[in-house]
C-alpha cells in the first residue's frame, strides 16, 4: 500500500506530463478496441458458425443455382440429418445504399436448422400461417424503424415478378433476436413457397444448401460424399464445412487480420517510444531521491520494483480508460449504420488488450527500472 | 528596440538558438518526430489503398464509351438484356461503327470460383463472355503474351491482375466451367482497368455453359463522340422496344466504386483522427519537457529585454521542425512500402473480386505532410504560450 503511494505521488511529480502520457495511452487501447469490434464486424460470424452445419453451392460458382429436389437425395445420405436451402434475392429497399441480405426459404426447416434466430411462439406461428410473411433481424428492423405488421415492398433486381413486375410485398410477422452476441440479425428471410410460385423464371431451383450432419467429426467425409452424389450431373456441388465458407466469404475482402496487425503495431510502437520516454525522464530526474530511498534502506529489487511498479499504474490506468472507451463507442452503434452484421469487441480481443497493457508497462519501464537497479549511492548523491 | 526588423532578427536568433540545441534533446525530440511519422504512414497507406480503387476505375472508363444495363439493375451481375435487344442497342444513334460494324459489345458477366493466392480460399473471379467488337471498344486490351482465343473455341485470356491473385490461370493450365476444361491461350492488360483482374471467353460459349440461352447482362459501345450521350440515352429510354438504363462507363463505374471506396476512406480517417490525437499527446509531452528544461534560458532572454512573441515563435519553429520530418519520413515511409503493392478484394456492388494497385498520390503525401504540420501545431502552441507567460522572476529562481 505504501509503495502504491510512492507510485501515485512519483507520477503526481509532473501532472501534465502524466496527463499527457495518460491520454496517449488511453488513445492507443480505444483504438485497439474499436479495431477489434470492426475485424469482428468483417468476419461475420465465424465464431458462432455451426459445427454440425455443412453448405453446399454449386462448384462453378455461388451465383448458380442447384434444383431444389437435391434437398430430398441430400437427405437420403447416411450421416445426413436434415437439409435446408436458401436463394441470393438481391432485391432493393427504397435505395440500393439500403444493403442488406434477402432470401427466400422454408420457414419450418429454416428454424430448426438455425435455431440461433429466435422468434416468439406467437410470431413462428404467424409466420407459417401468412404466405407472404417475413421476418428480419432486430438490426435490420430497428435501422429501418419497422414493426411486426408492417408491409415491406422490396424492388427485385434478379427475381421479377410473372409479368414483368418488379416490387415484391412482404408482410413482417416477426422480428428474430440471435441467441449469442455475434448472431447475424441483419437478415430477412421470407417464404420460398411464396417466391417460387410467384417468380417469372427459375422454378424449381434455389441457391445454397444448409446440411446438418449427425458427428461434427465426420464432416469431411460427409461433404466428399455430398459431391460425389452429384458429379458428372448438370450442377456440381462443392460441400464444406458452415465456419470454412464463412472465413473463406471474410477473406475474398482481403487478409483483414494482416491489415489490423500491421495498424495495431504501427500504433503500439508510437505509444511504446511516448512511454517509454517518459519513464526514462521521470527516472533520470530523480536520481538523487532514488538514491536517498536507497541510502534509507530500499533494496536494489525495491527500486526496480517501484520504477516498473509506476510504469504498470501508468498502462493500467490509461489502458482501463481506453478500453472502456472503446467499449462504449463500440455500444453507440457501428459506422456503417449496421450493415455490419456483428459489431462488439470480442472477449478474446479484451483479454489481448490487458496483456498488451502489462507487456507495454514492462517494456517501457524495463530499462529506466534497471537503471535505477544498478544505482550506486555515492555517485548518485554526488551529482 | 522597437522596430519591426528588431523583432525579426528576434524572432531569428531565438528560433536559430533553439534548433541549434536540438540535439542536445535527440531522445525526445525523435520519439516526437517517429511518432508523427507512424501517424502519417499509416494514413497514406490506408488513404491509397481508396485512391488506388479510384484510379482504377478511372483507368477502366473512357469518356465516350457507354454501358447499357437493364433498368433497375444496379450492376452488371444483376442485368440481363435479351440478344434482341442488344441488337436494338447495337443500333442506336451516337454508336461508332468500322468496317464490322457498330462499336457495340453485347456481354455475359458471371462469376467462378478460384483459390486466391494470397488466402488460398475461394473466391469470386469475375468471368466475362464478349463479343467479336470489345477488344476495339475497351481501351487499351493489348495481349501480351500467348495469344487471344479463337471465337466459337471454349478458350480463355486472362487479365495479367487476375493471373497474379488467383491460382491456377497461368498459360498453358486451364479452367473447369461446365464440366470442361478451358485452357488459358493468352494472357492480356488493359491500361490498369478492371478488365485486368477478370477473365474473358467467347460469349458464345458462355451462354451455354451458364444456361443462357441467348441472353446478355451488359452491352459496351463506343460512342462516335462523349457529346453524343444526350441523344445516345433519349433514344434508348423512349424506345417502347427497350426497358433499359444507359450510363457513362465512367457514371458505372464510379457506382460501383461508392460502397467500397467511401468504406475504406472512412475507416482510414477514423484511424488516422484517433492515432493523430495520440500523437498531439505525444507532441505536447516532448514541447512541455524541451520548454521546461530551458525555463532558465527563456527567462534570461527575457530578462535581456526580448519581446515573448519571439520565444512562442521559437518553440513553434522547433515543434514544426520536428512534425515535418516526422511527416516527411512518415510519408516517404509510405509510398516507399505502399505505392503499387498490388491487391485484390471483394466489391460488394459487383459481387466479385477486382484487382488493383494502392496509389500514393502526390496528393495524399501532401495531405499527410499537412496533417503532421498540423499535429505539431497544436503540439508546440500550448507549450510555447506557457514558456511565454512564466514570470520571469520565478523561472530564474527555479533549479
Amino acid at each position: 500500500m505504501k509503495y502504491l503511494y510512492l507510485m501515485w505521488s512519483n507520477l503526481k511529480r509532473k501532472k501534465t506530463r502524466t496527463i499527457l502520457t495518460l491520454l496517449s495511452i488511453v488513445v492507443a487501447f480505444t483504438l485497439f478496441g474499436y479495431l477489434g469490434a470492426i475485424r469482428q464486424g468483417f468476419s461475420q460470424g465465424i465464431d458462432v458458425a455451426g459445427l454440425d452445419r455443412l453448405i453446399v453451392r454449386h462448384k462453378v460458382s455461388i451465383i448458380q443455382l442447384l434444383p431444389a429436389n437435391y434437398e430430398a437425395r441430400m437427405e437420403r445420405i447416411e450421416g445426413v440429418s436434415d437439409a435446408a436451402h436458401q436463394t441470393w434475392f438481391g432485391g432493393v429497399y427504397q435505395k440500393p445504399s439500403n444493403f442488406f441480405a434477402q432470401m427466400p426459404v422454408n420457414p419450418e426447416e429454416f428454424l430448426e436448422m438455425y435455431p440461433e434466430y429466435l422468434l416468439t411462439d406467437e410470431e413462428r406461428e404467424a409466420w407459417l400461417n401468412t404466405r407472404t410473411g417475413v421476418i428480419a433481424g432486430r438490426k435490420i428492423a430497428d435501422r429501418f424503424g419497422w414493426k411486426v405488421g408492417d408491409r415491406i415492398p422490396i424492388q427485385a433486381t434478379i427475381w421479377f415478378r410473372k409479368g414483368g413486375e418488379r416490387t415484391w410485398e412482404f408482410d413482417l410477422v416477426g422480428i428474430y433476436d440471435g441467441a449469442e452476441k455475434g448472431t447475424d440479425t441483419t437478415q430477412f428471410f421470407f417464404r420460398y413457397d411464396y417466391f417460387d410460385e410467384a417468380r417469372q423464371n427459375g422454378q424449381g431451383l434455389v441457391g445454397w444448401y444448409t446440411v446438418r450432419i449427425d458427428d461434427p467429426d465426420r464432416a469431411v467425409e460427409i461433404s466428399q460424399r455430398i459431391d460425389d452424389e452429384f458429379a458428372n450431373s448438370r450442377a456440381e456441388t462443392k460441400t464444406e464445412p458452415e465456419g470454412a465458407f464463412l472465413q473463406g466469404f471474410a477473406n475474398q475482402i482481403g487478409d483483414i487480420g494482416m491489415i489490423f496487425m500491421s495498424i495495431i503495431a504501427a500504433v503500439f510502437f508510437t505509444i511504446l517510444l511516448v512511454t517509454g520516454n517518459t519513464m526514462a525522464y521521470a527516472v533520470r530526474e530523480r536520481t538523487n531521491e532514488l538514491a536517498v530511498l536507497k541510502a534509507l534502506g530500499f533494496t536494489d529489487s525495491g527500486v526496480l520494483g517501484l520504477v516498473l511498479g509506476e510504469s504498470l499504474v501508468l498502462s493500467a490506468i490509461g489502458g482501463g480508460v481506453g478500453l472502456a472507451l472503446a467499449w462504449f463507442l463500440v455500444s453507440m452503434g457501428d459506422p456503417s449504420n449496421g450493415a455490419l452484421p456483428a459489431f462488439f469487441i470480442p472477449p478474446r480481443d479484451m483479454i489481448l488488450g490487458v496483456v498488451l497493457i502489462v507487456l507495454m508497462a514492462f517494456i517501457a519501464g524495463i530499462l529506466p527500472a534497471l537503471q535505477a537497479q544498478r544505482l550506486r549511492i555515492a555517485d548518485a548523491l554526488r551529482r | 528596440m522597437n522596430g519591426p526588423l528588431n523583432w525579426i532578427s528576434q524572432v531569428v536568433s531565438v528560433s536559430a538558438f533553439n534548433l541549434r540545441t536540438l540535439p542536445q534533446r535527440i531522445g525526445s525530440s525523435l520519439t516526437a518526430a517517429l511518432g508523427i511519422a507512424g501517424v502519417v504512414a499509416v494514413m497514406v497507406g490506408v488513404l491509397s489503398i481508396g485512391q488506388g480503387i479510384l484510379r482504377t476505375m478511372e483507368r477502366s472508363s473512357s469518356p465516350d464509351n457507354v454501358i447499357v444495363l437493364r433498368s433497375g439493375a444496379t450492376s452488371e451481375m444483376m442485368s440481363g438484356l435479351g440478344g434482341e435487344d442488344t441488337r436494338f442497342i447495337a443500333e442506336a444513334p451516337g454508336i461508332a461503327r468500322d468496317a464490322e460494324g457498330p462499336l457495340a459489345s453485347p456481354e455475359l458477366f458471371v462469376i467462378i470460383n478460384l483459390n486466391k493466392r494470397d488466402t488460398g480460399t475461394d473466391a469470386n473471379v469475375p468471368l466475362r463472355g464478349i463479343t467479336r467488337q470489345a477488344p476495339r471498344v475497351h481501351d487499351g486490351f493489348r495481349m501480351i503474351e500467348g495469344r487471344m482465343f479463337e471465337w466459337g473455341l471454349n478458350e480463355v485470356v486472362v487479365g495479367v491482375g487476375a493471373q497474379r491473385e488467383f491460382e491456377g490461370l497461368e498459360l498453358g493450365s486451364s479452367i473447369e466451367v461446365a464440366q470442361e476444361q478451358w485452357p488459358v491461350v493468352g494472357i492480356f492488360e488493359a491500361d490498369g482497368g478492371l478488365a485486368e483482374g477478370e477473365i474473358w471467353v467467347d460469349a458464345a460459349v458462355l451462354q451455354p455453359a451458364y444456361r443462357r440461352g441467348n441472353s446478355y447482362q451488359a452491352v459496351y459501345a463506343k460512342l462516335t463522340a462523349p457529346s453524343e450521350f444526350q441523344a445516345f440515352k433519349d433514344a434508348l429510354t423512349t424506345d417502347p422496344r427497350l426497358n433499359v438504363k444507359p450510363m457513362r462507363e465512367s457514371e458505372y463505374h464510379s457506382e460501383q466504386s461508392q460502397v467500397l471506396y467511401g468504406l475504406i476512406t472512412g475507416i482510414g480517417t477514423l484511424i488516422a483522427a484517433i492515432m493523430g490525437l495520440g500523437a498531439i499527446f505525444g507532441a505536447l509531452n516532448t514541447m512541455y519537457t524541451a520548454v521546461s528544461a530551458r525555463a532558465r534560458e527563456i527567462a534570461t532572454l527575457r530578462a535581456l529585454g526580448f519581446h515573448s512573441s519571439p520565444v512562442v515563435i521559437s518553440v513553434l519553429m522547433e515543434s514544426l521542425v520536428l512534425a515535418l520530418a516526422g511527416g516527411a519520413v512518415g510519408a516517404g515511409l509510405a509510398w516507399l512500402v505502399f505505392d503499387g503493392f498490388r491487391a485484390a478484394t471483394l466489391n460488394w456492388s459487383s459481387f466479385s473480386q477486382i484487382t488493383f494497385a494502392f496509389d500514393v498520390s502526390f496528393p495524399l503525401l501532401i495531405q499527410g505532410i499537412v496533417f503532421a504540420v498540423i499535429i505539431g501545431l497544436i503540439g508546440g502552441l500550448f507549450p510555447a504560450v506557457r514558456a511565454a507567460r512564466q514570470p520571469i522572476a520565478n523561472a530564474l529562481r527555479e533549479l
